[in-house]
């Protein structure tokens, strides 16, 4: 039958979209990462925004995630 | 050695970021090969035999696009005035600069083209030869095309001239190009002899285009 | 909690660091159910096996059109009400739409190699909706382009609200015009002319791509808004901004 031959094709769609979903959640992922790297770095080096507490928003930012 | 790293390195960073036009080349791309069955009509088998030759034309035309700011940038922000100042040969460094833009505005173009072929029709054998004429087609549409960049670098909006400069040069490599992804599939003529062809053209873009395109920039910066 | 709350950056944060992980785990748990009924589920009598792609390929295209749909309410947001985080909403769904729409892409094309023939067809559908697939990309290079992020949001706006005009068009295009690509099967006058031992395991699907879109939603604005206060706080440092 056919079917036995299409399998092939199932299984790079399924993979595909396991990719896709894989490669979104590691690009969110590493952004925040990378974000709050960042402004750990501004931080440390006393730059912080004019509304925020002075130092604390980072840690709260990540004790919440 | 270590200044033109340098420029080589640089000129792929800002390529890539913002307003750089590094993947701009290969989203052109895959609009232009979009545009064309809309135009011609959706009929595979037309679409399969003219396949190579919309895709080497929607190549050369995104080749075309991030030529434009080549030199023109370096010219707006003084660093065109300190790489002529600089030891290095101007030759070697528009060399250097043509590598740069290959490899950020050709090589993707390369890799974008087996998946963007399907859309086309094309099959495995075409899509291959395809893939390795503009493999050693695409550097000479850089190199050339450095002509026209640097006789340009001294106008504001000089996109258009500089297509108008640029394209009838890379017309040999465009009629060999297209000959030998043709052959490779159909045709009773080998796909070696143009393909041989497209290499010379190649190497000779490699040498003249630097070349030709230092003597412009030294005559514009005067 | 009103929407109206959620304008703050910070409450939004908030809001957000608690929603993601819930999201995401809910998704998860879709995701498996889903899998499960997909492989469970029975073949059709005419794809086969091959009609197990469906349960990719649907949500796909749903997903693409919402991102859309996301984006042209962000852009209203940023155009008419200047709610403050249209901008965001806007920028964080473009890629993730993008990617969904992508995948509806590669699996209809896995799909119809072994259905039709053929990878790929210009009819109607297919060409409409690598349209949108061309236009998402498009206002992600314009984000790209533009340095500036307010003035990026309002071309990003522009060009969101002129390409909405695809959805409808992606829509009806099966019944517009002959195509190679069935007629609307689930959203009709009539109701679903799907089986429903298959509209089942699509059901749970389609709901575990949701949801999962919306975590990376929430999370990509959430990256967002963190990388606006890095870039206030460099340019702070470089004293462009007291």
């Amino acid at each position: 039958m056919e079917a036995a031959t299409h399998t092939g094709f199932i299984v790079a769609a399924y993979a595909f979209a396991f990719g896709v979903v894989g490669g979104l959640t590691a690009w969110v992922m590493a952004d925040y990462r990378a974000q709050l790297r960042k402004l750990t770095a501004l931080e440390k080096r006393g730059i912080v925004r004019r509304s925020a507490p002075p130092a604390g928003t980072i840690e709260q930012a990540k004790e919440n995630a | 050695m270590t200044s033109l790293a340098a420029i080589l390195v640089r000129d792929i960073r800002v390529s890539v970021r913002v307003g750089g036009g590094a993947l701009i080349g290969v989203l052109f791309f895959l609009i232009v090969v979009t545009l064309a069955p809309l135009a011609l009509g959706p009929d595979l088998n037309l679409l399969k035999r003219i396949g190579p030759a919309i895709l080497w034309l929607a190549a050369l035309l995104a080749s075309l696009l991030a030529l434009d700011r080549l030199f023109a940038a370096d010219h707006d922000d003084g660093s065109l005035d300190l790489i002529l100042l600089g030891r290095a040969p101007l030759e070697i460094v528009v060399a250097v600069k043509g590598v740069a833009h290959w490899l950020t505005t050709g090589l993707p173009l390369v890799v974008a083209a087996p998946p963007i072929g399907l859309f086309l029709n094309l099959d495995a054998p075409a899509a291959a030869a395809l893939v390795l004429t503009l493999l050693v087609g695409t550097p000479a549409l850089t190199f050339m095309g450095l002509i026209g960049a640097a006789l340009a670098v001294t106008l504001r909006r000089g996109g258009l001239l500089l297509a108008v400069l640029v394209l009838p040069l890379t017309v040999p490599v465009l009629i060999f190009g297209v000959a030998a992804a043709n052959a490779a599939v159909a045709g009773p003529a080998p796909f070696g002899t143009p393909f041989t062809v497209l290499c010379a053209l190649t190497l000779a873009s490699l040498v003249i285009g630097p070349f030709a395109a230092a003597a412009a920039l030294r005559q514009e910066m005067e | 909690m009103a929407i109206a709350d959620l304008a703050n950056p910070t409450h939004f944060l908030k809001f957000a660091n608690r929603a993601i992980p819930v999201l995401g785990g809910l998704a998860s748990i879709a995701f498996a159910f889903g899998i499960n009924q997909a492989i469970n589920s029975p073949d059709d009598y005419q794809q086969g096996a091959t009609v197990k792609i469906m349960y990719l390929h649907v949500p796909g295209a749903w997903l693409g059109m919402l991102g859309w749909g996301v984006m042209t309410v962000a852009a209203l947001g940023t155009l008419v009400w200047r709610h403050p985080l249209a901008d965001v909403a806007a920028k964080a769904a473009a890629p993730i739409g993008a990617a969904f729409t992508l995948m509806c892409l590669v699996t209809g094309s896995l799909w119809g190699r072994p259905m039709w023939g053929t990878y790929w067809v210009w009819d109607a559908r297919l060409t409409s909706v690598l349209l949108l697939f061309l236009l998402y990309l498009g206002v992600i290079a314009l984000w790209r382009t533009v340095e500036d992020p307010s003035r990026a949001a309002r071309a990003a706006a522009v060009l969101t609200l002129v390409g909405a005009v695809d959805l409808p068009i992606i829509k009806f295009s099966v019944d517009w015009w002959n195509t190679l690509h069935q007629p609307a099967s689930v959203f009709r006058m009539g109701g679903p002319t799907i089986d429903p031992a298959l509209l089942v395991p699509l059901f749970v699907m389609t709901t575990a791509f949701t949801l999962a879109f919306f975590a990376f939603l929430l999370a990509a604005m959430r990256n967002e808004i963190l990388r606006r206060r890095v870039r206030t706080l460099q340019l702070m440092q470089a004293g462009a901004v007291s």
